[in-house]
């Protein structure tokens, strides 16, 4: 609309525009408790932040401790904004944006079943040889491949095996961890 | 399991404290509930509940005030807490006692209100299986509870309950739920008491750093055109008199939200009224001409901020808070310090005076913008014009404030016109003496807190302001009023409308007042004598004031039918979407003044 002449109007606690969304990696280290999980999501969904992947299972089980790994997007003021409401819910004991470290490591497994005959199968190989990806399981009809690395190789491994027959993808979302001696 | 098994032997073989002797879950809760110092539980009782209100029969250190409706009970939970300083208590059933309390939950959710709500579940193997008043009790409330519960056992539940009145307490208060199954309360287990409870905390607050208070004076001192912006933050701290000692200190001229006041003298000449969308004039002008902006307890709502892009253009602002996610939310600040209002303006006025002998400070700095508030003040933005024939429903707030000063007074309002009346014309000069839904807006709220307040305060006058149509919504608690000879008077600004609707409707929707009229109103003093209370009702000016003193005599519950002019509206008034210089006055309003971007907004 008339956007360049009349600023924002609205009176809505609706975050001001400033800077681009970039996206986040933030791991939050929750109370392994009933609950947990929704409460995590369910604020995400309230508050009207982006989700874009989730991973989560109990890390150390002795303190029932749970590790929850989010793919998030926002200008830099929404993402220190979702860091601190995830700090006052009460399960959870950490927020590290991992995406601030410049030593994080990240990565992701996919699943990926190729349905291919002759020369696609062939090229199909290939290409997961490149990727290191392994063959789990195959037919005269088709591969499954299991391939693990940074989110941009997976997604570049499905972009190549797309016109070779790609039939199903299962992604685990984005795993995180610091580099070196420290932890989060 | 072994292990856990063999900790509890152990307990029991090391401590000799009556604490290892085994209860019902039901005497476990109240046992928790007991050394948490609770003396007063609002409630309804229901299947789900049943063998915590057996334990409760035969309880005389607990008194149990039965309400009408479960929204009720939490907001009368409210009114205690609020009025005390305590947490309030709210115990309610499954099911639909459950949903019922959502509401007051939710309000205390947003006004940062300390609330512990009990609710019974149907028994654990029910679970799942759509029983009978089964609900998801823990689901549906997760959202409007700052934390809540289900206790699995009996063993868990006097730690829970105890950890729940931690949370409810600590850092930003905020309502607590515990849903306990049926089974759960008859199941035995040993008590723990709640030195040995796991506490966790939700938010680790920082020690306040040295150099963001040193900072903060330093803006503080230079400052030419200083405020301090203060808000329910101060009174949950308990931190009033630390405000007023700094105030008075700096000179500062000072504004409260609608939640805040109470917390710095509405007499004192730094006072600037409330500010927001229908404060006075001082307080928006200063908002948004000021160059350094203190906020305290605040949280910069959309009803003080008006339009974000032209809020407070020119100023610096520090912003105290004990809730990390209340800074740069809405508005950045330039300075943020977390922590305890309380804490952080004693150091702030620590420093404040370890500065002063090295350098008094300079009066004459703020001068000039005192003398510019002083003109603003001059404009009256909360005169009216007075009517001879109909009672002005300002007037009648004026009246009530008037006839009541210096009396013990406590008051709860509604939701809407009424509601900003009694906050321009009511003045309190001690906090938790105002009662009010400030965030979540919830009609319905003061009738019921009123009697919680009057539970809390048993010789204080407490009086609900309320709307012809905010109170029919939980009218029925007039009942538990006099059934527990709650001498609560509520003062019923009766306009026949839903008064702030039809405001908006009139400025907003060219006057087209669909279903904002209240036809068919009750009659209010036939009302009150069906209860078993008190009915009165003033129509003409010359009659209120001894109608009100007929009122504060009476000893019944009161309901008093202040018949005022229908189409009043509430001014001064920042519309929507515009900035805080844009005030509209009372007085001729044509229904232009709203731009069409204005219109959409809230």
């Amino acid at each position: 609309m008339n956007t360049t002449t009349t600023p924002s109007q609205s009176v809505y606690p609706v975050t001001p525009d400033q800077g681009a969304a970039k996206e986040a990696i933030l791991t939050v280290i929750v109370d392994n408790e009933p609950g947990v999980l929704s409460r995590v999501v369910g604020l995400f969904s309230a508050r009207g932040y982006n989700i874009e992947s989730l991973t989560v299972a109990e890390v150390d089980v002795e303190k029932h401790r749970s590790r929850i790994t989010i793919v998030t997007s926002g200008t830099e003021q929404k993402i220190e904004q979702i860091k601190a409401q995830l700090g006052r819910l009460v399960p959870v004991r950490r927020v590290a944006d991992v995406t601030k470290e410049s030593d994080a490591l990240t990565r992701e497994l996919a699943l990926v079943k190729i349905s291919a005959t002759g020369d696609h199968r062939v090229e199909a190989m290939r290409v997961a040889e490149i990727f290191r990806a392994r063959p789990l399981d195959t037919t005269h009809t088709s591969f499954i491949f299991e391939v693990t690395g940074a989110r941009d190789k997976i997604n570049a491994f499905l972009d190549l095996l797309r016109p070779l027959g790609l039939t199903e993808v299962s992604r685990t979302g984005v795993l995180s961890i610091r580099r070196g001696a420290e932890t989060d | 399991m072994t292990t856990a098994l063999k900790t509890s032997g152990m307990n029991e073989a090391v401590s000799t404290a009556p604490s290892t002797a085994q209860k019902s879950g039901a005497e476990l809760v109240l046992d928790a509930l007991e050394e948490q110092g609770v003396d007063v539980i609002f409630g309804y009782p229901g299947g789900a509940v049943l063998p915590i209100y057996d334990a409760l029969h035969h309880r005389s250190s607990i008194q149990h005030i039965l309400m009408r409706h479960e929204q009720g009970a939490v907001h009368a939970a409210e009114g205690y807490a609020r009025s005390t300083g305590k947490v309030g208590v709210a115990l309610v059933t499954s099911g639909p006692g459950a949903t019922n309390a959502v509401t007051g939950l939710a309000d205390a959710l947003l006004d940062s209100i300390p609330i512990i709500c009990i609710s019974g579940q149907v028994a654990r193997p029910f679970i799942g299986t759509d029983a009978f008043q089964e609900c998801d009790t823990t689901g549906i409330t997760r959202s409007c509870t700052k934390h809540n519960y289900l206790a699995q056992s009996a063993k868990s539940l006097s730690g829970i309950i105890h950890e729940a009145f931690h949370i409810a307490r600590r850092g930003r208060p905020g309502p607590v739920l515990v849903d306990i199954p049926k089974d759960v309360q008859f199941e035995e287990a040993a008590y723990t008491p709640r030195a040995e409870a796991k506490n966790r905390n939700c938010i680790v607050v920082p020690d306040i750093k040295n150099n963001d208070i040193e900072h903060a004076v330093e803006l503080m001192r230079h400052a030419r055109r200083p405020v301090f912006y203060t808000g329910g933050g101060v009174i949950n701290a308990g931190a009033s008199a630390q405000l007023r000692a700094l105030a008075r200190q700096t000179g500062f001229p000072l504004t409260s939200t609608l939640m805040g006041l109470g917390s710095f003298p509405a007499s004192d000449p730094q006072w600037l009224g409330m500010l927001g969308m229908h404060g006075s004039l001082e307080a928006n002008n200063a908002m948004h001409d000021c160059d350094l902006m203190i906020c305290v307890g605040a949280r910069f709502d959309d009803r003080v901020t008006g339009r974000l892009d032209a809020f407070s253009p020119n100023s610096r602002k520090i912003h105290i808070d004990i809730d990390p996610s209340s800074v740069n939310k809405n508005v950045p600040v330039d300075l943020a310090i977390i922590g305890d209002a309380g804490e952080v303006m004693d150091a702030m006025l620590a420093e404040w005076r370890r500065r002063e002998t090295q350098e008094k400070h300079d009066k004459v700095r703020i001068a000039e913008w005192l003398m510019q508030i002083d003109g603003w003040r001059a404009r009256k933005s909360f005169q009216f014009e007075p009517a001879d024939d109909r009672i002005k429903p300002q007037h009648a707030v004026q009246r009530l404030y008037e006839l009541t000063r210096g009396k013990d007074v406590y008051i709860t309002t509604e939701v809407g016109q009424h509601q900003m009346w009694a906050a321009q014309y009511f003045h309190f000069d001690e906090p938790n003496r105002w009662m009010t839904s400030g965030g979540l807006g919830t009609m319905g709220y003061g009738l019921p807190a009123a009697l919680g307040v009057q539970v809390a305060h048993p010789d204080a006058l407490v009086i609900d302001i309320a709307g012809d149509a905010s109170v029919q919504m939980t009218m029925q608690e007039m009942s538990a009023a006099v059934q527990y000879g709650l001498p609560i008077k509520i003062f019923i600004i009766n306009n026949a409308y839903l008064g702030m609707v039809r405001q908006w409707q009139e400025l907003l929707h060219g006057r087209r007042y669909s279903h904002s009229y209240s036809d068919s109103l009750p009659d209010f003093v036939k009302l009150a004598d069906a209860y078993g209370g008190h009915g009165i009702r003033a129509e003409k000016p010359h009659e209120l004031d001894a109608k009100i003193e007929e009122m504060l005599a009476s000893k019944k519950p009161v309901l008093f039918d202040c018949v005022v002019t229908n189409e009043e509206n509430v001014f001064p008034m920042i519309p929507s979407g515009a900035a805080h210089n844009e005030m509209l006055m009372g007085g001729a309003v044509t229904g232009d003044e709203i731009s069409d971007e204005g219109k959409v907004l809230v």
